[in-house]
């Protein structure tokens, strides 16, 4: 039998709300399927399950609130028989707080088709989280339709949504700061190749099979890891603990206040236009409250970029127990020397914020100086 | 195709990268970056949108005359042959 337990999405995740099954006994499963969702301080994440199978049993319940690690259901595998009655230990529930009723978690959206309102994702979601009755809520968004606002009207005490968030990004990085010794560099990177190439390759093609330069930056920080290792890492039991591929968690944010940050998996290994496409869908789901479990759980460092908000220089702070975080800031026209000649260019800052237990900053400087040398050839990434 | 479907397939296609926005409250001569809080990745989304509803591919180079509301409809009336409305 298989066991489907609570897991951990982040370092600063000791325990979650399980909302809803989206499977129950005697369903199927495949590896990968979402058979429930968890509400975290970060909001709701879908969890998926990592074999194929039959849910034989259910052993928490909607609504319960239990620590990360907890069995949450058992799944009998493929070629397995049913087993005799089960003896199940109750698991360790985590009362709700004084101000949130214990009430069962409502459905989020009435059965009846005809029934149906309009509902953002997000506000769906929410209304998940926050156990609010879509069905009592009046939409003032596009058509009439229920967004995010609405639903936190019509929850007590407007949900504090933004204020779980806050705390639970407080907590991971107040606990960098204050274990990790960080140690900061910082280069700047002629962009003119890859900025020339980029406006090729988009000039040829449709929207949607064009890249963003967030994909070219990810794809050199991924091929520069293989040469870095312990920049790849968990700092773990008083060593640094190499992981085996590069899955990059690319910081989010999302409007309205907060950030996430979903992992893109196997990044070196992978060609450009479907990294990109990966990293669309990923935003787009961080942004509607779509993530799911093996987006949170896997990342082995993580790439912020602010140049959106025309920030030049981004130094991070690492989301423990990785050792390292990447930040690129805007690409901007400077003048540089090229060839003895100086030159409007377009350039971008490269920083690395690392764990001086893991690494130094001789290791650091030649990692930036890689992404740089990778930048340089980008029809090679 | 009107100037007003125009407005409204540019508005429908925000709405579809920004569901919390409200169609009524988005300002037509304000940047759409700056008032809904997009970014790169909202942006292309919102072209590929665009392409798709109205069939006008717009180049990466030509990006910048979909600052505003009141852009894209002038922008787009203009590469689906739509003359400006009558004043």
């Amino acid at each position: 039998m298989g066991e489907f337990r609570m897991p951990a999405l982040g370092a600063d995740m000791v325990a979650g709300t399980l909302t809803e099954w989206y499977k129950h006994p005697g369903e199927s499963v495949r590896r990968g399927d979402i058979i429930a969702a968890v509400d975290t301080d970060k909001g709701s994440i879908d969890i998926e399950v990592f074999e194929d199978g039959v849910v034989e049993r259910v052993v928490v319940a909607e609504g319960q609130k239990v620590p990360v690690g907890t069995l949450l259901a058992v799944i009998r595998r493929v070629g397995e028989t049913a087993p005799s009655p089960p003896v199940t230990p109750q698991p360790t529930v985590i009362p709700a707080a004084p101000p949130s009723p214990a009430a069962p978690v409502a459905p989020a959206a009435p059965s009846a088709p005809t029934q149906r309102p309009r509902v953002s994702p997000l506000a769906r979601r929410l209304a998940a989280e926050l156990g609010v009755d879509l069905a009592g809520i009046t939409g003032s968004g596009a058509g009439g339709a229920i967004v995010q606002e609405d639903v936190e009207a019509a929850a007590p005490s407007g949900g504090d949504r933004q204020g779980r968030m806050r705390r639970a990004i407080a907590a991971a990085m107040a606990r960098s700061k204050r274990e990790i010794p960080h140690f900061y560099l910082a280069t700047t990177i002629d962009f003119a190749l890859a900025s020339g190439w980029l406006a090729q390759w988009n000039a040829e093609r449709k929207p949607a099979e064009r890249l963003l330069p967030a994909v070219l930056l990810l794809k050199a920080t991924a091929l520069a890891l293989l040469e870095f290792p312990e920049l790849n890492a968990r700092w773990e039991n008083e060593r640094v603990q190499p992981a085996e591929g590069i899955h990059i968690g690319v910081a989010t944010s999302l409007r309205g206040g907060g950030l996430v940050v979903p992992a893109l998996h196997h990044v070196n290994r992978k060609r450009l236009p479907p990294l990109m496409l990966e990293l669309r869908d990923v935003v787009q789901r961080a942004r509607t409250g779509n993530l799911r479990s093996s987006d949170l759980a896997d990342g082995t460092i993580t790439v912020t970029s602010l140049g959106e908000r025309s920030a030049d220089l981004v130094l991070g702070v690492i989301y423990p127990p990785q050792t390292a975080i990447v930040g690129f800031g805007s690409v901007v026209e400077r003048p540089w020397v090229v060839g003895g000649v100086v030159a409007p260019r377009p350039v971008l800052m490269a920083s690395l914020a690392a764990d001086h237990r893991a690494s130094d900053g001789h290791r650091g400087a030649a990692f930036l100086a890689t992404i740089d040398r990778l930048l340089q050839s980008p029809e090679a990434l | 195709m009107t100037r007003a479907q125009v407005r409204q397939a540019v508005l429908d296609a925000l709405i579809t990268i920004v569901p919390e926005a409200r169609p009524a409250e988005i300002k037509p001569a304000v940047a759409l970056r700056e008032q809904l809080d997009i970014d790169s990745m909202d942006f292309m989304n919102f072209v590929m949108a665009l392409d798709e509803t109205l069939g006008v591919d717009v180049p990466e180079a030509e990006y910048g005359r979909l600052s505003t509301l009141d852009a894209c409809v002038d922008y787009l009336g203009g590469r689906l042959g739509i003359g400006a409305e009558p004043s």
